[in-house]
């Protein structure tokens, strides 16, 4: 059969990070997949690399602004690994509040993307509202919205007011019940399971293979979290579960995703009730010369930093592995195989920075039909009527 | 297997491979290795050690190059890191990509950004940077000049 090939990207103003995706299809099935990354190259390793290892967590914190907190958690982390030193306590606790309350608002974000690009717009409307009320609480806790500017080798810069622990505690406890309302309706749907299910599935031995992270690696059965496997912060003193499951479709990593928060809502209750009283900062003076890494579990899977330090005040190496770099290549066991038009989603699936905007075309030479990236998604969601039809939901 | 067994077991197999083992904390591991044996160790650590890879980190330190291969043991909680010394003008390793895919794109990396060459890879295309790259210039390397203006500049980057 004829082969179409379908390039995807580089410009979508949706999600954070310009990619390029070229689909070879035959008919409607896709044959092979080329990812190009480096749109949005800016060279922060070399530029950290002239930074002061303080002024170099502010740098971090820009990388990416949906992990706002994953970098400079994991690149502190590697700094204090390198003298080596413990934080105190009460930082450790702040810390994990800001880092499961960016999972929440990361896992949201990303579950009301996919929403809408399957058709779901009232899921991706009600995801975003609840986005809305966590942000007012990371606004509450840190004074930002975004790029919190917390986090600094030996602590935290800025201390939890104990006058505002039960307003937090009261906003969390409102979200929950709108949660779980946004829960049945996303995991009980049976257009949502006929669309997912079985679709872009991650086998466990190429979860191990391709080394995927997080959420992508835990649907497909790999049982590891670094929270639990490698305590850091607060993880190892409060309850709470590790969401596996074991199919690696595009469901279940909905699934993971979904109760993945809730988790992190009882993390934080947890946290925020136990806070220790005492110091946030260990007053780092000089940083040795000598080698750190420091990992985390973002909401996408480890973040990875290694530092090398020559005794100076700037870091000689600074090495940053974020987890879409190991996530990106598993499109190459998920993609293959599957219809062009759940291909939208299944490259969503991994919660990438993903392309999806008017330069995306579909180029035939034979039949010279053009399609932009409204009509890709119009396929996506022409399929999700026709099945809604199919079940008989309305 | 415990943190102690997993460094005995090391040191037993490949007791002609490890030059140094530094054990700098209850968590992390640094093992230098002979770059030829790269292969033999690191697939060991990563099937039979059941570790998963994190990444790889080059550094250019001015007499030789240095790769760090991160492997996490998440059953004890162990990151080894080997390291491998390349010696200059000599930047040659045998890659890592046949045995698992996850060190695919990483070597890719550092192929384009350091100039180490990884035999046996079979994508060694530009990852992160333009395609219109000019060739031998390697941008994490000491004697990289920043802002180069005939290599920057001039091409609107």
């Amino acid at each position: 059969m004829e082969k179409t090939i379908i390039p995807i990207g580089p410009y979508h103003p949706l999600q954070e990070e310009p990619e390029f995706f070229l689909l070879t299809v035959e008919g409607e099935k896709v044959v092979d997949i080329d990812v190009h990354i480096g749109y949005n190259h800016r060279g922060i390793e070399k530029l950290s690399e002239t930074k002061t290892f303080d002024q170099s967590t502010f740098l971090i914190e820009r990388i990416c602004g949906i992990c706002s907190t994953s970098h400079p958690f994991a690149y502190t982390r590697a700094v204090e690994d390198i003298i080596p030193i413990e934080v105190p306590e009460r930082a450790k606790y702040i810390r994990t509040i800001i880092a499961e309350g960016e999972r929440i608002h990361s896992h949201l974000l990303w579950l009301g993307l996919a929403g809408h690009f399957l058709g779901y717009n009232t899921v991706y409307m009600w995801a975003w509202k609840l986005r809305e009320e966590i942000l007012d609480v990371m606004e509450i806790l840190t004074g930002n919205r975004n790029n919190y500017a917390m986090f600094k080798p030996g602590g935290v810069r800025r201390d939890i007011k104990s006058e505002d622990i039960p307003v937090v505690i009261k906003k969390i406890d409102s979200i929950v019940s709108t949660l779980e309302m946004l829960k049945k309706a996303v995991i009980d749907d049976p257009v949502l399971h006929a669309r997912t299910k079985g679709i872009g599935i991650l086998s466990k031995e190429d979860a191990i293979n391709y080394c995927a992270l997080g959420p992508t690696a835990r649907a497909s059965g790999v049982a590891r979290d670094l929270r639990k496997d490698s305590p850091y912060g607060a993880y190892d003193k409060v309850e709470w579960d590790m969401i596996v499951t074991h199919n690696g479709d595009v469901f279940d990593k909905v699934v993971v995703r979904v109760l993945e928060t809730f988790e992190s809502i009882k993390i934080i209750k947890n946290c925020l009730l136990n806070l220790p009283s005492g110091e946030i900062d260990a007053n780092i003076k000089d940083i040795p010369p000598g080698e750190g890494i420091g990992f985390i579990e973002a909401p996408r899977g480890e973040c990875f930093h290694y530092v090398k330090s020559d005794g100076t005040n700037r870091p000689v190496r600074h090495k940053v592995r974020a987890p879409t770099f190991m996530n990106l290549p598993t499109y190459k066991a998920t993609v293959i195989g599957e219809d062009i038009s759940d291909a939208t989603i299944i490259l969503a699936a991994i919660d990438p920075c993903y392309c999806c905007t008017e330069r995306m075309t579909v180029c035939n030479t034979e039949r010279k039909k053009i399609y932009s990236g409204k009509d890709l998604i119009k396929l996506s969601r022409e399929k999700t009527e026709i099945l809604r039809n199919k079940i008989g939901v309305k | 297997m415990t943190r102690e067994e997993v460094l005995d077991d090391l040191r037993k197999k490949f007791k002609d491979d490890i030059i140094e083992v530094f054990d700098k904390s209850p968590k992390r591991v640094y093992v230098e290795i002979r770059p030829d044996s790269i292969v033999q160790v690191a697939s060991y650590i990563f099937k039979d050690l059941k570790a998963r890879f994190n990444t790889a980190s080059g550094v250019d330190l001015r007499y030789h190059m240095e790769i760090l291969y991160h492997f996490l043991i998440e059953d004890i909680n162990l990151l080894i890191s080997l390291r491998v010394k390349l010696q200059k003008p000599k930047l040659e390793i045998d890659s890592l990509s046949p045995i698992f895919e996850g060190s695919s794109w990483i070597e890719r990396e550092i192929h384009e950004i350091l100039g180490i060459n990884f035999r046996g890879h079979k994508d060694l295309r530009k990852l992160l940077l333009p395609d219109d790259w000019p060739e031998g210039v390697y941008p994490l390397r000491r004697d990289y000049k920043e802002w180069d203006k005939n290599v920057i500049r001039d091409r609107g980057v």
